[in-house]
């Protein structure tokens, strides 16, 4: 492994400082459960590498309506708060499922973000929780719809130097339920070879409001179905609704073959894991 | 002696003597070895599946600060053109050398062709980068059938392989051979039924958790010592020793704790890499440690290939049965299609037989022994077929098994003849067990579906040698030296055999696995052959050890040596019931009547009992997604005697585990030019402890005559059934039959959508 400084920051400033020393040869850390096993892995080098769990501002966890989650907070940290948990099941979800007791404890949902590949299990489930994206850095701050972030596998549009701060998800509509599944042939210790979001609001006459589908692992990036937000909006949510919103899935997705999973399978996948979380979300969303 | 006999030790579950030390971390592994002025060795390997090497330009890597050695197949000694066995599997040392590192090409990926000694793992992995090969990429075979084609690309130059006694004309066929016995013609031209299926496999890993390792020091005298994590200390010494033309005495293996073996670490790899580069070091010692990708894509896995079987029945009879058996040995010759041809029609008393094995040389790693080699691969076949055969003609499986089992007497495939073995008494057990008798709810509304499948399995393990050492401590305690190193659990099994001779607490025997200059030749731990052949030296020892301390009571007591005896753990006169002494005590007089007493003991055993195991599974699948859970799993075999019951156990529960795996998401995913590319735990999807239910397990005893105790091998035949035993519970959840492992969600998807359309 190529020598690299390590540095604990403890400001934005700090952080912004070096990654405009270093540009792409540097890096933020928050878990390092991807990025050391990158530089391990020999997938490339960094010069330097900074930890932003000192940042204070990347620690922030404020539920105040809108949840603003920093980027550096643990899994672990969010999914034991009680108030978050009501109010952000697929988060919960997702942040449950990934790695053991020791990686929820120190990976983060922005650093899943960042590290940008098609199977990270927190990206759909930001996408149907409506998440936008805090970025920072020496030229300033700007802000993303989660949905946006992913360009490619393992790219974003963050620039040199840019970094994540936080992440801020709205408050949730009355009437609103969300879930996430993924599919993996073990029950641990797995990539998904699918994986589908579902977030639901019902009016009360019980029709569908609104209705936003991710899908992991079957594609370039998170694949966002608006077409299913078309179909869904204004019916009940029904088997019969759900089953056609799987077949729009299977078709919007763009998987590939490999050691994981093949085509068919994948899109085939997309589909069930679409119904059966859009039946879950409206489970969710009629307990309230 | 046979089993039916009381015991105290044997049969008891005593705390294993290595275990505080390997609860709390003490233990000392391969890369615990840690020696003054140690170097750090890296090898670079091929990037290719196969490939030319035109130059390498090792310039660079030298110039480098730190870099202390480099080396390539230039300084590999030339090794001569000979096969040598090995206990579970033989080399040819010349293969060996070429196999350790490449000399002119590079025949599968990962195979080495340079390697570095620096001043820290660091600077050795840089400077291997710093490596320049000049390549010339060939095309590449990775299955049977593409290395069989006839457009093939010639793997190993030079080659010709014997194809029934004549010369091959392929030039990729390591050896095709045949066991012919009745008449095959008559046999099916007389069946009523005949069902024939070919069922593939994928290339999978043992994928034991310790990488493979060594340090060694090769000194001016050219004196070689080595640490290493080996299942045979001796076996490294006899491959060290071909490999660097050096006599054997000037060879010292010291064996440290393994973690996990199953046939794997019986070959060597990075051993003589370190001894070479230590010799061009002046003598610093130099360590090799494998990363978990070299494991997977340079050690020796177990074959893919496929196996084609077709049975022909008469009146509920097997009485013809022809197997066509195709394995992929990897870049060299040496699949144990050999073994494979010995099992697969030993669960059967068949009169008709013909089995054709065929060796194939293919661009992926040299394979090597998996725990019961081969057979698990021939058991899918044949446990499926004979499955189908019950469903056609609507026979119960364990009956029809039954009245088809081999026995004493039977023929087996390959030729020999059954002695006492416990076939029948296992699947007896196994139609007697809670589990078969047990419902199971094939619908139970959540969606899924469940199934039941059995499967018999056959290992025939082996004996070979050992030996084993006793001294007696004034205390009444037993050291015992041994040269088996210890993978399951052995230096408990083998203590508690010398225990029961000596009428001493298993505990008051202390168990030592020692170095090669420190014990006698000692076969590798395989072919589940240490608690009985060990075990068997230890019984010998301890009955010498007896006669050394009768003649010596006889001196204390003044009396003639025949007049005493040795029962229930004393020593007493035949005459005068005043003279008695218990073990210890007698142990404690030792150094006053003459001093110390010790033994020894050694065996040489052409023969083991083979095992028996039936294996019976539950499922629960999730058709939509072809998720397959294993809900209820029972392990019944024959183990002759369990001498631990807990380890006993352990190892029928492991081996169930380890075909779990196989038959359900282990492979080796190859990419079209021959990569693997899922050379990590995370892809290679071996079943976590929440894949899986308690394997329950049952123990038959039918003592192996030829054991004082009646031990048969027992960590081999449990990973026999269990491919076999899913494919039908499989078919019978979901009524299909999934002829290609792994059966993985992909595949029952696949069949599933063919069957509904």
């Amino acid at each position: 492994m190529h020598p690299f400084d390590y540095v604990a920051a403890t400001s934005i400033a700090e952080v912004n400082s070096i990654l405009a020393q270093h540009g792409n040869r540097a890096r933020p850390l928050v878990g390092g459960t991807d990025l050391l096993v990158q530089l391990r892995g020999g997938r490339f080098d960094l010069d330097a590498v900074v930890d932003i769990k000192g940042v204070p501002e990347a620690n922030v966890l404020e539920l105040n309506g809108a949840l603003k989650m920093g980027s550096a907070v643990p899994l672990a940290v969010m999914y034991e708060d009680q108030a978050v948990r009501d109010a952000y099941p697929g988060l919960i979800d997702c942040a449950e499922l990934i790695g053991g007791i020791q990686i929820q404890s120190r990976a983060s949902m922005a650093a899943n973000l960042c590290n940008s590949t098609p199977s990270g299990d927190t990206i759909c489930p930001m996408i149907v929780h409506s998440a936008q994206v805090n970025i920072t850095g020496a030229n300033g701050d700007r802000t993303v719809a989660v949905e946006d972030f992913c360009t490619g596998p393992g790219r974003n549009v963050l620039e040199d130097g840019e970094w994540v701060l936080d992440i801020v998800f709205p408050a949730p509509a009355s009437g609103f339920g969300a879930a996430y599944e993924r599919f993996i042939p073990r029950n641990e210790m797995d990539i998904a070879v699918a994986g589908a979001a579902s977030s639901v609001t019902l009016d009360g006459s019980g029709k569908i409001t609104d209705a936003l589908v991710a899908l992991a692992s079957v594609g370039p990036t998170p694949v966002f179905v608006t077409a299913i937000t078309d179909l869904l909006v204004g019916k009940e949510p029904t088997e019969e609704n759900f089953v056609a919103a799987g077949k729009i899935a299977y078709d919007a997705v763009s998987p590939i073959s490999d050691m994981r999973g093949t085509i068919e399978q994948r899109r085939h996948l997309s589909g069930v894991l679409t119904r059966r979380t859009l039946t879950k979300a409206t489970e969710r969303a009629k307990a309230g | 002696m046979v089993a039916t006999q009381e015991y105290k030790v044997i049969g008891t579950r005593p705390i294993r003597h290595d275990g505080l030390d390997k609860v709390t971390g003490r233990a000392i592994y391969g890369a615990d070895v840690k020696l003054p002025d140690m170097l750090y060795g890296f090898v670079l390997r091929s990037p290719h599946a196969h490939a030319r090497i035109r130059s390498i330009d090792t310039s660079a890597a030298e110039a480098m600060p730190g870099v202390v050695a480099v080396m390539t197949a230039n300084d590999m000694p030339e090794a001569a053109d000979e096969l040598v066995d090995l206990g579970e599997g033989a080399i040819n040392f010349s293969h060996a050398s070429d196999h350790i590192m490449a000399m002119s090409k590079a025949k599968f990926k990962g195979h080495p062709v340079a390697a570095v000694a620096a001043t820290s793992t660091n600077v050795a992995r840089e400077a291997v980068a710093a490596i320049k090969v000049d390549w010339e990429v060939l095309k590449s075979a990775v299955t049977v059938d593409e290395a069989l084609a006839p457009d093939a690309p010639v793997i190993l130059d030079g080659w010709v392989g014997d194809d029934l006694g004549e010369k091959s004309t392929k030039p990729n066929v390591g050896s095709h051979f045949r066991h012919e016995f009745g008449d095959i013609e008559k046999g099916f031209a007389d069946s009523t039924t005949i069902i024939e299926h070919r069922y593939d496999l994928a290339m999978v890993h043992q994928g034991y958790i310790e990488p493979h390792n060594g340090t060694a020091i090769w000194d001016q005298e050219d004196r070689v010592r080595l640490w290493t994590s080996t299942q045979g200390a001796f076996t490294v010494r006899t491959q060290l020793a071909g490999i660097l033309q050096l006599d054997e005495s000037r060879i010292k293996v010291t064996p440290t704790e393994i973690g996990g073996g199953f046939g794997g670490k019986i070959p060597i790899y990075v051993e003589p890499l370190a001894a070479i580069l230590s010799k061009k070091s002046g003598g610093k010692p130099v360590r090799i440690l494998m990363d978990r990708p070299e494991v997977f894509e340079a050690t020796g896995p177990t074959p893919g290939g496929w196996v084609s079987v077709r049975l022909g029945v008469k009146d509920r009879k097997i009485i013809a049965g022809d197997a066509d058996i195709r394995f992929d040995a990897g870049g060299f010759p040496g699949s144990p299609v050999g073994a494979a041809a010995m099992c697969v029609f030993s669960c059967y008393d068949i009169e008709n037989t013909r089995i054709d094995g065929w060796d194939i040389i293919v661009n992926k790693p040299k394979t090597a022994a998996y725990r019961a080699p081969g057979s698990t691969h021939v058991a899918y076949a044949i446990e499926c077929i004979i499955d189908e055969i019950c469903e056609e003609l609507d026979l119960d499986p364990i009956q029809f098994r039954l009245d088809n089992a081999s026995k004493e007497g039977t023929r087996r495939g390959d030729g020999p003849i059954f002695p006492r073995i416990g076939n029948i008494e296992t699947l007896e057990a196994a139609r007697d067990s809670a589990h078969w008798n047990a419902p199971l709810d094939k619908n139970p509304g959540n969606g899924n579906v469940r199934g039941r499948g059995i499967a018999n399995g056959y290992w025939f393990n082996v004996g070979l040698k050992s030996s084993v050492n006793l001294s007696v401590n004034t205390d009444g305690t037993v050291m015992l030296i041994e040269g088996s190193t210890d993978i399951g659990g052995t230096r408990a099994s083998i203590a508690m055999q010398a225990a029961e001779v000596l009428g001493i607490r298993a505990e008051d025997i202390i168990p030592t696995v020692v170095d090669t200059d420190s014990v006698g030749y000692t076969d590798v731990t395989g072919g589940s052959r240490t608690t009985y052949a060990t075990g068997f030296a230890a019984y010998k020892a301890a009955q010498n050890l007896i006669d050394e301390l009768t003649a010596r009571a006889a001196t204390i007591w003044d009396i003639p040596e025949d007049e005493v005896v040795f029962e229930d753990g004393k020593f007493s006169s035949k005459s005068d019931p005043e003279l008695s002494m218990t073990f210890k005590e007698i142990a404690g007089k030792l150094n006053e009547t003459g001093g110390p007493v010790s033994s020894t003991g050694a065996v040489d055993l052409e023969n083991a009992g083979g095992g028996f195991a039936v294996h019976i599974c539950d499922l629960e699948i999730d058709p939509e997604t072809g998720k397959t859970d294993v809900i209820r799993y029972t392990a019944v075999q024959d183990v002759g005697k369990a001498i631990h019951p807990s380890y006993v156990e352990g190892q029928m529960q492991g081996g169930a585990v380890q075909g779990i795996g196989w038959a359900l998401n282990e492979e080796y995913f190859m990419s079209d030019d021959g990569q693997m590319v899922n050379s990590s735990y995370l892809d290679y999807r071996m079943p976590t402890s929440l894949d899986l239910p308690e394997i329950e397990t049952v123990i038959v005893e039918v003592p192996n005559p030829i054991h004082p105790f009646g031990v048969r091998g027992v960590g081999e035949p449990p990973i026999v059934p269990p491919v076999a035993a899913i494919a039908n519970a499989i078919n019978d959840a979901l009524g299909i039959r999934l002829r290609e492992a792994p059966m993985n969600p992909g595949r029952i998807l696949e069949a599933l959508k063919e069957k509904n359309g």
